[in-house]
């Protein structure tokens, strides 16, 4: 975190960091968080225990890859609204990879990710080469998608035995290794933690620490500029939304490996809580643009948010309100409150 | 401000705009330190000033953007204090933006737009009847003898007719003071001279018009009286006749200079040689050499394809038949990236379209953007090392007087005139072979144009060539100049100055505007 705020763009907001509220507004996101957790902390003391902290980022980790996903769709200069159905998708191929074909771990994960690659590359086509705009196209895609899914297996969940449309009897079942990629644990810490943590911080290097990160902020903020400045911004745009589809898919891996079934419904959900991640990530550090930091800081801090109130016995039909709410309320503090620059 | 004011003199008495003692700051900049001025019905007075003077903080004060930091304002005699650009406009003040975008409403028709205020505040009915509305849309139109077809979208207007929309309309609702913010930035000589006629029907009418150029040749034609800012204050007030040399000299705090136009050095090879490119089908192909330490600029109407011509070398647009050398090897780029890679750098019309990003975006500060072209050259392995780019930036913003805090600020942040001086630097920044620059002094006052003049004119190794459609930029910058037209290029000589080349455009617009 330290070494972000010595990014170029950061330190021009020096003058207005020595005043109270600007300090309060950059770190906003950071206070909220630590009062969060004191006061569940506070409230229900096994809150603050390893093993429900734990718990609450093995939760949140898919949450923060498809949020990753969109905000690299996002620094390209493209929504991706297809991300929750790319996961969908990729958690019901590879079930189906295994189940019904009877393919090994290896071989389904790679199918799932070439799966979530080609529909990166199809919403590159959509929105780059037939023009239509990007929320139209990855809204079109998701629709797709989610009748596609539901194709192979008659629109049921896929578990071992499972009948398929032709009569026949699915003998495959779910690899150990596959499985591992949801459950196992390195030094205590869930593996899909330690994978989303290792791909984030390679996220965040890129996009903050290369010129191909700078190519690709520079895409989304100003096309022409980027081409007049010798950019191939095109490929760059296609390689968004493709490395979208592959975070994605490898999202939907990890849900299925973790539930150990291909349920139909088990991609409900991820879009609101990875946009949400995104945009709540707009406001950490006063970015005011898709960045990764504060995209897993905003998946963190819903993850929180929620297992905290599940743990104050709140009703789990009131999350999406909540979530809702925190969205808008970081929305605001990124754009409403932080006008004093423009004028 | 209950301060006992003495009695207002007789001058001021008639005035219809009076600006008292008025100040603006911004954290550490005082953008406007007591500055009093006057402005009578049916004046036309110049707001003159080098970029960072305070002119812009002044007009977005009148039309109610902004709110005074001290100071009154006085309309017709009574306070007036806008709060938003609607009760600047309710009071009588009409501004004209330089940006032609927000001249109207691309969407609707040329009426449509005549009417856009009426059509806003409920004075028509809420059923309109095409004959109606075309009816009171010609009388807005016969203010000034607009003649549009009132059915066109405002869409295919050109910038001047838009403007001229946007003057008309303002006359329609009551106008008493015009104020009309670098108007002719994006005109050509015969749509100038439409717009000043109209001014001077706007005066007629007893209209006060407060004007912002950069061209002295338009203040020449249009102001009776000037009033110059530096630094925020009042530097001093001209009276007609214009002193126009004096005014500027206040302006910029010393005598302008033109550069000495150097006798071409004609080396063995030229940096880039053209022959016959066609730009467009059916028009005269182009033969054209460019010499080592030669600033070559051409100039022409707005669409005579002075951009196309750039765009062409640069391989942004594709190149359709000719042939041509950089150095002696053939040379057809096919993209930007590939006229880059061979020192062929393009400076974009329109800075803020072309060359810089949202302030928001990561690499938005001027730091970054300088380097942002040179990045693969810079960092071969991709990592940046911040530590470079800034050193870069440094170098940049001593070499070329920027006025900024550092390489951290996004150019939002800094004058029109600096904001240039980032796009020249960026480009100079590398060794380049051949430099192309699009409008380069685009919203640049005199003080920061010769800063310009001077780093570009700086390069003995290099070729540089400009398009611009003022030919007072092209005669100061350059040592040959080209006039294009209808996508040719005609070459005039070069030793008989200006003359010769207002000659040659005149010529040019009158046949254009016989056939």
């Amino acid at each position: 975190m330290s070494t972000l705020t010595q990014n170029p763009s950061q330190t021009q907001h020096l003058p207005r960091w020595r005043s109270a509220v600007g300090l309060l507004r950059r770190y906003a996101l950071f206070i909220l968080l630590a009062v969060l957790l004191a006061f569940f902390g506070h409230a229900e003391p096994a809150f603050l225990q390893a093993s429900n902290l734990l718990s609450i980022l093995q939760s949140t980790s898919v949450d923060a890859l498809l949020g990753l996903a969109v905000t690299v769709a996002l620094i390209g200069g493209g929504f991706d609204l297809s991300i929750g159905a790319v996961a969908a998708l990729s958690l019901m191929t590879s079930s189906y990879a295994m189940v019904v074909l009877g393919l090994g771990a290896l071989p389904s994960v790679l199918l799932s990710l070439a799966a979530g690659a080609l529909v990166g590359l199809w919403n590159g086509v959509l929105v780059f080469r037939l023009r239509i705009p990007d929320m139209l196209a990855t809204l079109g895609t998701m629709f797709l998608l989610g009748g596609l899914q539901l194709i192979p297996s008659a629109g049921r969940s896929i578990v071992p035995g499972l009948t398929l449309p032709d009569g026949s009897v699915a003998n495959g079942s779910f690899d150990e290794a596959f499985l591992a990629i949801g459950r196992a644990d390195l030094f205590g810490v869930p593996l899909p933690v330690v994978i989303v943590a290792a791909l984030a911080l390679l996220a965040w290097l890129i996009t903050e620490r290369t010129r191909w990160g700078r190519v690709l902020y520079a895409t989304g903020g100003n096309e022409l500029a980027a081409r007049l400045a010798g950019a191939p911004t095109v490929r760059y745009r296609f390689i968004a939304y493709i490395v979208s589809g592959l975070l994605a898919a490898l999202g939907g891996v990890i849900i299925a490996a973790r539930v150990g079934r291909g349920d139909v419904s088990g991609g409900s959900g991820l879009l609101l809580n990875s946009v949400a991640a995104a945009l709540i990530g707009f406001a950490v550090l006063e970015a005011r643009r898709p960045n990764i930091l504060g995209t897993v800081v905003g998946a963190v801090f819903v993850g929180v948010l929620l297992n905290g109130l599940t743990m104050l016995n709140i009703p789990f039909y009131t999350q999406d309100l909540v979530k809702g709410a925190v969205l808008v309320a970081a929305l605001g503090l990124t754009y409403g409150l932080s006008r004093g620059r423009r004028s | 401000m209950s301060s006992p004011t003495p009695l207002p003199d007789a001058t001021a008495r008639d005035a219809v705009l009076q600006v008292r003692h008025i100040g603006k700051r911004f954290g550490a900049t005082q953008a406007l330190d007591q500055v009093s001025l006057t402005v009578r019905p049916g004046e036309a007075v110049a707001l003159m000033g080098a970029n960072g003077a305070g002119k812009s903080t002044l007009v977005k004060i009148l039309a109610g953007v902004q709110t005074a930091g001290s100071g009154e304002l006085l309309l017709g005699g009574l306070p007036f204090a806008p709060r938003s650009p609607r009760e600047a406009l309710a009071a009588g003040i009409v501004s004209v933006h330089q940006a032609t975008e927000q001249l109207g409403v691309p969407a609707l028709t040329v009426a449509e737009n005549l009417l856009l205020g009426r059509l806003c505040n409920g004075h028509l009915p809420v059923l309109l009847r095409r004959g109606r509305l075309l009816r009171e849309a010609a009388e807005v139109a016969a203010y000034i003898g607009l003649n549009l077809p009132l059915d066109a979208p405002f869409d295919d207007l050109t910038p001047a007719q838009r403007q001229l929309v946007a003057l008309a309309r303002a006359l329609s609702e009551a106008a008493r003071v015009v104020i009309l913010d670098e108007p002719t930035a994006s005109l050509s000589s015969r749509e100038a001279t439409r717009l000043f006629e109209v001014i001077d029907q706007l005066k007629a009418r007893g209209v006060a018009v407060l004007y912002i150029s950069h061209r002295l040749g338009d203040l020449r034609r249009i102001a009776d009286r000037a009033v110059v800012l530096r630094n925020g204050r009042v530097a001093g007030e001209f009276a007609a006749p214009l002193d126009l040399s004096a005014a500027v000299q206040a302006m910029i705090g010393h005598e302008p200079s033109l550069p000495v136009r150097r006798e071409t050095i004609r080396t063995a090879q030229p940096v880039l040689a053209v022959q016959d490119l066609v730009l467009r089908p059916g028009a005269r192909p182009i033969s054209l050499s460019l010499h080592p330490g030669e600033v070559v600029a051409i100039t022409g109407n707005l669409g005579a394809g002075k951009s196309r011509l750039l765009q062409t070398l640069f391989g942004e647009q594709t190149w359709r038949s000719g042939t041509a050398q950089l150095d002696g090897q053939a040379w057809r780029p096919r993209s930007p990236a590939d006229s880059i890679a061979r020192g062929v750098f393009l400076a974009g019309e329109d800075r803020w379209r072309s060359s810089f990003l949202p302030v928001e975006t990561l690499g938005a500060c001027i730091g970054d953007l300088i380097s942002f072209p040179h990045l693969g050259r810079l960092f071969p392995h991709g990592w940046l090392r911040p530590a470079h780019t800034d050193r870069i930036a440094a170098t940049a913003i001593g070499r070329l007087g920027i006025r900024t805090q550092g390489p951290d600020d996004t150019p939002d942040l800094l004058s029109g005139g600096n904001q240039q001086k980032v796009v020249l630097a960026r480009w100079q920044s590398q060794p380049y072979r051949l430099l192309l620059l699009d409008e380069p002094f685009q919203g640049v006052d005199v003080g920061a144009r010769h800063d310009l003049i001077d780093a570009i004119r700086d390069r003995q190794d290099a070729a540089t060539l400009i398009a611009t459609s003022d030919v007072e930029e092209a005669l100061e910058v350059a040592d040959r100049i080209f006039v294009m037209h209808q996508h040719s290029l005609i070459e005039v000589d070069n030793h008989q100055g200006g003359a010769a080349v207002l000659a040659t455009l005149q010529a040019l617009e009158t046949t254009e505007a016989a056939a």
